[in-house]
């Protein structure tokens, strides 16, 4: 099946095949930042601006303010970044749940991926040469499709397979329809979620007549190496392998350094491009993050200078601080992929 | 040819199957139409047993677990879903790959649609048309599993190669070139049908399946070959020893054409070369198709072995027993296996968990101590037995805590005996036994380990109020470290009895220099392992205590009158004389050879696998206390039996430490210029100072010999050589050690201790032949059998510090100077000279042709005092060193 959108692909592809590309940075750090209150959070105009408590439902901010989405995608744009996060990570029908919220699933994805969009092309008018480009985030939701929220159940499930990927396609195709050029199955702690997100995202490729580069991103919880659901990263890889990732990596959970030997374990086994975004380091005692963006970037560099990756980025705790310093450290090394296809010549 | 893409499965483990990957057992006991026990658990709706069942298949070895729900009464999707959710929540069984097996595709989806990992849909077919069978694959390919193909199409299952080889070669092209899969995620099963029905057609049936694996495999690259082994031999059901025999041909042949995995009964298959030769060769006709009456002639043979099984299965009848006897038997028999569920029924049948111990157990460890000491059983059984019991307390224990906690009762005091091996001495196989073989009289035994100060010894037994303390050490300085123990226990007025045992203790030593250091309490030198037992229960008993130590003490007062007057008995020369008739060199015409490597040399790591023949099993026997030579020893009449046993534990045990590297084994060794003085040899810097005998011998006759005889003297001016090595096996295996006591394996511990020591040997042995035909290169063309080397025949000798040429352990601390063993091979030496890793050995290469190993025996004040002189140290420290062979008693 082809790309739904080859020209940009080609581009792309283009610029990977010339340096480490950029992911932007947390989302959630920037929004709590900016002392939200519950007004925020209801969207004039929608049903749902009466309903009851939506704060903290950040994913609704795509419509209820939708210039302090573009702002923050902005300010990681002008900071180097080269692919814009959705902010979409709890817009699963499953997520919204909690807030009585599944009705506006379509509308803010659809919102969600038109402000990264836009933003992208705002920067990509200013300077033709570099393209910018949304990636539309499906997140993990909050139920796991293999784990038991019952102990005394092993065997009970809160979630399965058939309503994970049904949740994801819905997400998925509005996402695309938004302008999503790529899409990232992120922050994956359950690799069983993530194969329905994959499967899902194979049927919505089918209905569309064209596919869009998926992006691969699991977590690994621990310093045991594993992920929630007690995989290593060879089983991860091997697992997600069949979907042909555009790339793969992980997320979230620790920092560049933490994560390092499992990244590069993934790395060994994985034949497609790597990426990583990592927290700013462990949360401290007040769940907030203490690595400055000198000790981020100078980690990623580490990882930029042994050809370990191909994207890199932040996750919990960093800033476009963050980003414009890390986009500066890995900038004198080639990606894995380039330098791997160099090795091979 | 491109090399074969591996086939990367997952469960929460990684599983690679690649062309030079070994043969993968798949678990077929998680099926209801293969195992009627799964069906009835399944039936019931009894999951948790269910999950036990896959347990116990990836225990014995299943890499892959094959599921099937396929029944008509179970409704097999919510079957399948129910069951792969409850074992995903296993990790031990979550870690291998799923096969999801169903001729029901909708079965297929729903269990996919679990599984975390990357797992295999077993199977679809072309049976019902292409259209039909794309459709299925890319949504087994959309679900990201493999997929396994049955060689079946619209006309039906394919029986012969042709047939077998069209429709795979068929399938391959669709799946590869229309549904995207990559071909290495495609498993072949081109069927395995029953032979031996008595219908002709069917003979060939297991030759077409190899020889359509042999084609597929050459034909479709990367794809691989799976299939159901059990059908083979459908037609010989009721006869297990015969169906067993032609999996195993049958697999022998198939994994040669190519066949990548199989499901099998992964508990149940033995080894192609372990099958009886008669029924080999007869399975071999069947399964070959070599014969037309293959069939009758294996029948004629299957009925023998059936009923050979029956009576091994009636030795199986032991456990139809009640628990209770079951635990008994298990106890005398050594076997492991059914401890944790015969504990549990016997448990569920007494008030309270210790009466499990005080009753059968106990029952069963008395009649092996009565047989032990009758001589009816011997010292590897006893090791088996406390395997069996110390796995049945652990199962216990948490009861019996539970029910202390629930009852005022405090729990009887069992009899306390701190062991050690003293400090500077790190052997422990002679320890560890005794520690071993007095729990399973009930002792309670605190074991400190090796190298322990008498300062950690004190401490634990007041802290611990001990009965008893035994102490253990193999080399010469551990006998004095004991007399220092001993004057310690005297001095902070303890008053409990001391036990001494180890390779170099007497009942000479510790009479006249340890227990008159310990006066308040008796010190009992303990011959063997087996005699431990007698000697505690004499002193622990009321009855026989006194009269045991009587008969110890006027043992010792006999010694030491003996002692007193041995001034009467063979005199020592005085050194001087014993120089005067030192052994002639003949250097004046005498030229030693040149070494052809000279220098420091370094192997490492030593391959295992060239040691073996160089084994000397006749200690290995003596370390089980099993008396006899080998390999006599294997028919002896009274140990033969249980001599064959440990020996094919050794072997098993042998093959996995070289398949499996264990441990790594450790050479540093070199030949130098040397000269000598007198006594000494001056070599690279060092004075190694030797002794001298001093009995009193016919002059001219028998020599005074000193290994310095063997070395061209300084004054001659002849050019000469003196070799060291250092070698050492074990290295890496603690952690196995420490996994084995965890599983209360004492048995397997000991085992490996007693192999790694065989291999520190063997090593020695080998790098003393290489060193006379390669590196000295003085015998080019030595060929001598391991038995003639083990006679030592050849020429040169290779004498080690601390053993009677030169009883010196010191010299060890400048041998490994000489060859910096502790950095080239990480051999450390403790202030006692002992090595660690336990399992090494240190010595002297000396070429001359008449070298002999000899005993220098006693020493006179004069040659301590002129050792002490050459050493430049004092007479004190010199005489602890000699302490053994001193014929005086130092100030």
């Amino acid at each position: 099946m082809n790309w739904l959108r080859p020209d940009r692909i080609a581009r792309l592809e283009a610029a990977l095949a010339e340096r480490i590309l950029l992911l932007d940075g947390a989302m959630g750090t920037m929004l709590q930042a900016a002392r939200l209150d519950e007004r925020d959070f209801h969207p004039e105009g929608h049903p749902c601006a009466h309903c009851g408590e939506l704060k903290g439902n950040h994913d609704l901010l795509n419509l209820s303010r939708p210039e302090l989405i573009l702002s923050i995608h902005r300010a990681y744009l002008a900071a180097g970044a080269d692919l814009i996060e959705t902010n979409t990570f709890n817009a699963t029908r499953i997520a919204q749940a909690d807030y009585g919220t599944e009705a506006l699933v379509p509308e803010l994805n659809r919102a969600g991926a038109a402000l990264a969009a836009a933003a992208c092309r705002e920067f990509e008018a200013r300077d033709p040469r570099r393209p910018r480009f949304p990636v539309g985030i499906l997140g993990p939701t909050n139920k796991t499709a293999s784990i038991s929220p019952d102990v005394s159940d092993p065997g009970h499930r809160a979630v399965d397979f058939d309503t994970l990927a049904a949740a994801y396609a819905e997400a998925a195709t509005a996402l695309i329809e938004g302008g999503a050029e790529l899409i990232m199955v992120e922050t994956i702690f359950d690799t069983l979620n993530a194969k329905a997100a994959l499967y899902a995202l194979e049927e919505v490729f089918e209905r569309l007549g064209g596919r869009v580069p998926v992006m691969i991103s699991g977590t690994i919880t621990d310093r045991s190496g594993r992920t929630l659901s007690g995989q290593t990263p060879e089983a991860f890889w091997a697992s997600i392998r069949h979907a042909a990732p555009f790339s793969v990596g992980f997320n979230c959970a620790l920092g560049a350094r933490q994560l390092r030997p499992h990244l590069e374990a993934l790395a060994r086994v994985a034949d497609c491009r790597v990426s990583v975004h990592p927290n700013a380091g462990l949360p401290n005692a007040f769940g907030g993050y203490d690595e400055t963006p000198a000790q981020t970037a100078s980690a990623l560099a580490e990882y930029a200078a042994l050809g370990l990756v191909d994207v890199v980025g932040g996750c919990c705790g960093t800033t476009p601080d963050h980003i414009a310093a890390i986009a500066q450290a890995v900038a004198p090394y080639p990606p894995r992929q380039a330098r791997k296809l160099a090795q091979a010549a | 040819m491109t090399t074969a893409r591996p086939l990367l499965l997952a469960g929460l483990e990684p599983l690679s199957i690649a062309a030079g990957s070994n043969f993968i057992n798949i678990g077929e006991r998680t099926n209801v139409t293969g195992s009627a026990r799964f069906r009835k658990l399944i039936i019931e709706e009894r999951f948790d047993e269910a999950v036990e069942v896959a347990r116990q298949q990836v225990e014995s070895g299943a890499q892959i677990l094959d599921v099937n729900m396929d029944d008509a009464l179970l409704d097999a999707e919510r079957c399948m879903r129910r069951f792969l959710n409850r074992i995903a929540a296993e990790p031990d069984i979550a870690r291998v790959p799923v096969m999801v097996d169903s001729s029901k595709f909708s079965v297929l989806e729903a269990g996919l649609k679990c599984l975390q990992g990357k797992g295999l849909a077993n199977s679809i077919s072309l049976k019902e048309g292409e259209a039909l069978f794309l459709w299925q694959a890319r949504r087994i390919r959309r679900l990201g599993a493999a997929v396994v193909v049955m060689a079946f199409d619209e006309k039906g299952q394919a029986e012969t190669v042709e047939r077998k080889v069209a429709i795979c070669t068929r399938a391959y092209r669709l799946l590869t070139e229309q549904a995207g899969f990559p071909p290495e995620e495609i498993v072949f099963d081109p069927n395995i049908f029953a032979i031996g029905t008595g219908i002709p057609e069917h003979d060939d049936y297991a030759v077409a399946f190899i020889e359509a694996t042999r084609i597929i495999k050459e034909t479709l690259p990367h794809a691989k070959v799976s299939g159901g082994v059990s059908n083979v031999s459908f037609a010989f059901r009721g006869n297990e020893p015969v169906r067993q025999a032609i999996h195993s041909v049958f697999l022998y042949h198939a994994i040669r054409a190519g066949m990548d995995m199989g499901i099998v009964n992964a508990g149940a298959l033995p080894l192609y070369d372990e099958l009886d030769p008669e029924l080999r060769e007869l399975v071999e006709d069947l399964v070959l198709n070599r014969r037309p009456d293959a069939t009758e002639r294996l029948l004629a043979v299957a009925e023998r072995h059936r009923k050979k099984r029956e009576r091994e299965e009636k030795a199986a009848a032991w456990r139809h027993l009640p628990p209770e006897e079951r635990l008994e038997y298990a106890l005398l028999h050594g076997i492991d296996q059914y401890v944790e569920q015969d504990v549990e029924e016997a448990r569920q049948r007494f008030a309270r968990a210790l009466q499990v111990i005080e009753g059968p157990l106990m029952r069963g460890m008395n009649k092996v101590g009565d047989l032990f000491g009758a001589g009816k059983m011997f010292l590897p059984q006893v090791v088996k037995a406390a395997r069996v019991m110390k796995k049945a307390v652990a199962c216990l224990v948490p009861h019996i805590e539970a029910e202390q906690r629930t009852s005022a009762e405090a729990p009887a005091r069992k009899a306390r005996i701190l062991l050690a091996t003293v400090k500077g001495d790190v052997h422990d196989i002679g320890k560890n036994i005794v520690g071993v073989v007095l729990a399973c009289n009930h002792y309670e035994v605190i074991d400190l380990g090796v190298m322990v100060p008498a300062q950690t010894i004190l401490e634990r037994a007041r802290e611990h109020a001990v009965d008893l303390i035994g102490l253990s050490g193999l080399i010469t300085p551990s006998l004095e470290e004991m007399s220092h123990v001993a004057a310690e226990l005297e001095r902070t007025g303890f008053d409990i009895p001391m036990l001494i045992g180890g390779a170099t203790t007497s009942r000479a030593h510790t009479a006249l220099k340890i227990a008159p250091r310990y006066r308040r309490a008796p010190v009992i030198w303990v011959k063997d392992a087996s005699r431990a037992v007698g000697v505690v229960q004499a002193l622990l008993s009321p009855e026989q205590r006194d009269a045991f130590i009587a008969a110890n003490e006027s043992e010792y007062r006999a010694i030491r009158e003996r002692h007193a007057l041995r001034a009467e008995g063979k005199r020592l020369i005085p050194l001087a004389e014993a120089r005067a008739n030192r052994f002639d060199g003949r250097f004046s015409e005498y030229r030693p050879p040149r070494p052809a490597k000279p220098g420091r040399h370094l192997l490492a790591p030593y391959p295992l696998a060239e040691l073996v023949s160089y084994f000397d099993w006749t200690p290995f026997f003596q370390a089980w206390e099993l008396a006899g030579r080998f390999p006599e020893i294997l028919e002896d009449p009274v140990v033969g039996t249980q001599a064959r046993e440990l020996y094919r534990d050794a072997q098993r045990m042998l093959e996995r430490i070289i398949e499996e590297r264990w441990f790594e084994a450790r050479a540093v060794f070199g030949i130098f210029p040397a000269c000598a003085e007198d006594e000494d040899v001056l070599c690279e810097g060092e004075r190694f100072a030797f002794l001298r005998q001093q009995v009193d011998k016919p002059r001219g006759e028998r020599f005074n010999l000193c290994l310095a005889d063997y070395i061209a003297p300084r004054a001659s001016g002849v050019e000469d050589w003196l070799g060291f090595f250092v070698v050492a096996a074990g290295f890496g295996m603690d952690d196995r050690i420490r996994h084995f006591e965890q599983a209360h394996d004492d048995y397997s511990a000991i085992l490996l201790k007693a192999l790694a020591d065989r291999f520190a040997e063997a090593l020695a042995e080998r790098l003393h032949e290489r060193i006379r035909r390669e590196f000295w290169a003085y015998a080019p063309e030595e060929k001598l059998d391991n038995e003639a080397l083990i006679r030592e025949e050849y020429r040169g000798i290779r004498p080690a510090p601390g053993y009677p040429a030169c009883p010196d352990h010191s010299h060890k601390a400048q041998i490994f100077r000489i060859l910096e063993a502790e950095a080239a091979i990480g051999v450390r030496l403790t202030e006692n000279f002992a090595m660690l890793p336990p399992s090494a050995v240190s010595g002297f290469y000396f070429s001359h042709p008449e070298s002999r190993y000899f005993v220098v025996g006693r020493l006179g004040r004069d040659q301590v005092e002129d050792y002490a002189r050459r050493r430049g140290i004092p007479l004190a420290e010199a005489e602890r060193l000699l302490a053994a062979n001193l014929d005086y008693d130092p100030e």
